[in-house]
């Protein structure tokens, strides 16, 4: 099915499934034009040709070189998934996954994500299915405000990537640059322990 | 929004050199400390120089001593898996594994540990201080819970880089490329104490870029280890770090490196605790004198005599956690 198809009847639900489905087909493309020409010395103000691959879908925009990856991802592109907390690095609910491991968007300038993949929640969905670790979350009730739980879910997703089977204190390390006001970590811990069986096809 | 900067991201060492020597240019490599001093308009930047471009920088090969160099655009989280640094340099992962969160350690870089600004309270916030170019450092007579009690000078600020105490004690050396050529210092000679000029962090000058670091070969026996305590267990700078370097000789301790974290303007090396262990085997007894030795040269402030007591606790502990191996 082409994009067309699938966006012919867009709901804003419809629109972010779509973003999802497209992270298998394109996964496969080499670097993007971008990386071979770097973008001169820019005066204040002048804005940036970037080429950014989101969820396995190249966007390009302009953008201005102090406009952060958060900015770009929540404002320019509508992923309004990975959200703004602390923007200094501090509370991790932002993370996304960059060449899949993860990182804070707030920290990282939108011009240096460029020739990277980045992976937001959106682009853990399955279709209309939840994946693994969403699924887990939801399952343990591993939040309660939910602000923080879509960068929660990526920093599961980047430990599970690099750590399949990780024992507690591997989950609670890898977990570590995230914080929940709300406090629900001993749900947490549980979740990604879960979401580690689901993802190996342990079901349950 | 930070405020406004141009950018550039040239492809090659001598661009990079050249760009970053210009009035208000920074250089940005992971950026995890650089747009928290934008942010916080700690410093102003009229341009980026990111760095990040240069593949030259990335990544660990054995150097032809037998030692290990590693490119200064290296993440910390690298560092801290490497096999060859956890097998042979151990205290390096040690200190690589406890900076920041897992996703700083994955943006961050090795480079950018040892260049990047303190963390005082006054400093990183809306006060005009020594260090930002102001008549007096607050912390001397105000709220110095985090602050120096080794070498305060006007300033009492401390650095903190978790892999910079670890690399001194370790010998390992900086590659500074500049327009003139390029230089090595010991890493311990890169830090800038507060009596020296509490202005600067680092003796990069403009236009200067730290390329590499160069670890030596480990001597027959090496033992490192790195260790610091934080307010919290996770994700924090050190209230107080102890980086140990030394070679057992039939028990005995040789070649003796400490430097401490979390207790100046420069990782701080304690030549006290060095002589207390210096040929001598790592007993109870001696573990006790070095702890002793500890304690000896230490100012505290109005509020961080905590410092000294736990600095000797951490010393006590990590001796022994040495000793056993």
């Amino acid at each position: 099915m082409s994009d067309d198809n699938v966006t012919r009847h867009l709901t804003r639900r419809g629109f972010l499934t779509t973003v999802g489905v497209g992270a298998a087909g394109v996964a496969a493309l080499g670097p993007t034009p971008a990386e071979a020409a770097p973008p001169a010395v820019t005066e204040e103000g002048d804005m940036l040709r970037v080429v950014l691959k989101v969820n396995g879908r190249e966007h390009r925009l302009l953008v201005e070189p102090r406009w952060t990856l958060l900015f770009v991802l929540r404002e320019r592109l509508g992923l309004t998934g990975s959200k703004a907390g602390c923007e200094r690095g501090e509370c991790g609910a932002c993370t996304v996954l960059v060449d899949g491991v993860p990182r804070y968007a707030c920290m990282t300038l939108a011009a240096e994500a460029q020739g990277h993949e980045i992976t937001t929640v959106e682009g853990l969905m399955d279709g209309e299915q939840l994946g693994p670790v969403q699924k887990a979350f939801a399952e343990h009730d591993a939040f309660q405000c939910g602000y923080c739980t879509p960068g929660q879910i990526m920093a599961a997703e980047g430990l599970l990537r690099a750590t399949p089977a990780p024992g507690r204190e591997e989950v609670r390390l890898g977990m570590s640059g995230n914080i929940c006001r709300c406090g629900a970590y001993a749900h947490i811990v549980q979740a990604v322990e879960k979401a580690a069986g689901l993802r190996q096809g342990g079901g349950r | 929004m930070l405020p406004a900067f141009s950018y550039v991201r040239p492809t090659t060492l001598g661009e990079a050199i050249r760009l970053a020597g210009r009035k208000g240019a920074h250089i940005h490599a992971g950026g995890t400390d650089l747009l928290g001093c934008l942010r916080d308009q700690v410093l102003g930047a009229e341009t980026l120089v990111s760095i990040t471009g240069l593949s030259e920088l990335r990544g660990i090969a054995p150097a032809r001593d037998g030692g290990l160099r590693l490119g200064a655009l290296t993440t910390i989280a690298e560092v801290a898996a490497d096999p060859t640094i956890r097998g042979r340099y151990a205290g390096l992962a040690e200190a690589a594994s406890q900076v920041a969160s897992p996703q700083l350690r994955n943006q961050g870089t090795l480079g950018g540990n040892l260049c990047q600004k303190p963390r005082c309270w006054y400093y990183r916030g809306d006060f005009h201080c020594l260090r930002k170019g102001g008549e007096m450092c607050f912390a001397a007579e105000g709220e110095s819970q985090g602050h120096a009690i080794f070498g305060g000078d006007r300033c009492f600020a401390v650095h903190p880089s978790d892999t910079a105490p670890v690399l001194a004690a370790l010998g390992a050396t900086v590659r500074i490329a500049g327009a003139a050529g390029t230089r090595t210092i010991p890493v311990e000679q890169l830090l800038v104490p507060a009596g020296t000029n509490p202005q600067r962090e680092t003796v990069l000058e403009p236009g200067e870029i730290l390329t590499e670091v160069v670890l030596p070969p480990p001597a027959a026996g090496l033992r490192s280890s790195y260790r610091k305590v934080r307010a919290r267990a996770v994700w924090d700078f050190a209230l107080v770090g102890v980086a140990l370097a030394l070679r057992l000789e039939g028990g005995v301790a040789r070649q003796v490196r400490v430097f401490l974290s979390g207790v100046a303007a420069v990782p701080w090396r304690h030549p006290g605790i060095e002589a207390a262990l210096t040929g001598k085997p790592l007993d109870a007894s001696i573990i006790a004198a070095a702890s002793v030795a500890a304690a000896k040269g230490a100012e505290p402030l109005g509020k961080n005599a905590y410092k000294v007591e736990l600095l000797r606790g951490l010393m006590t502990e990590e001796l022994e956690r040495l000793a056993r191996g």
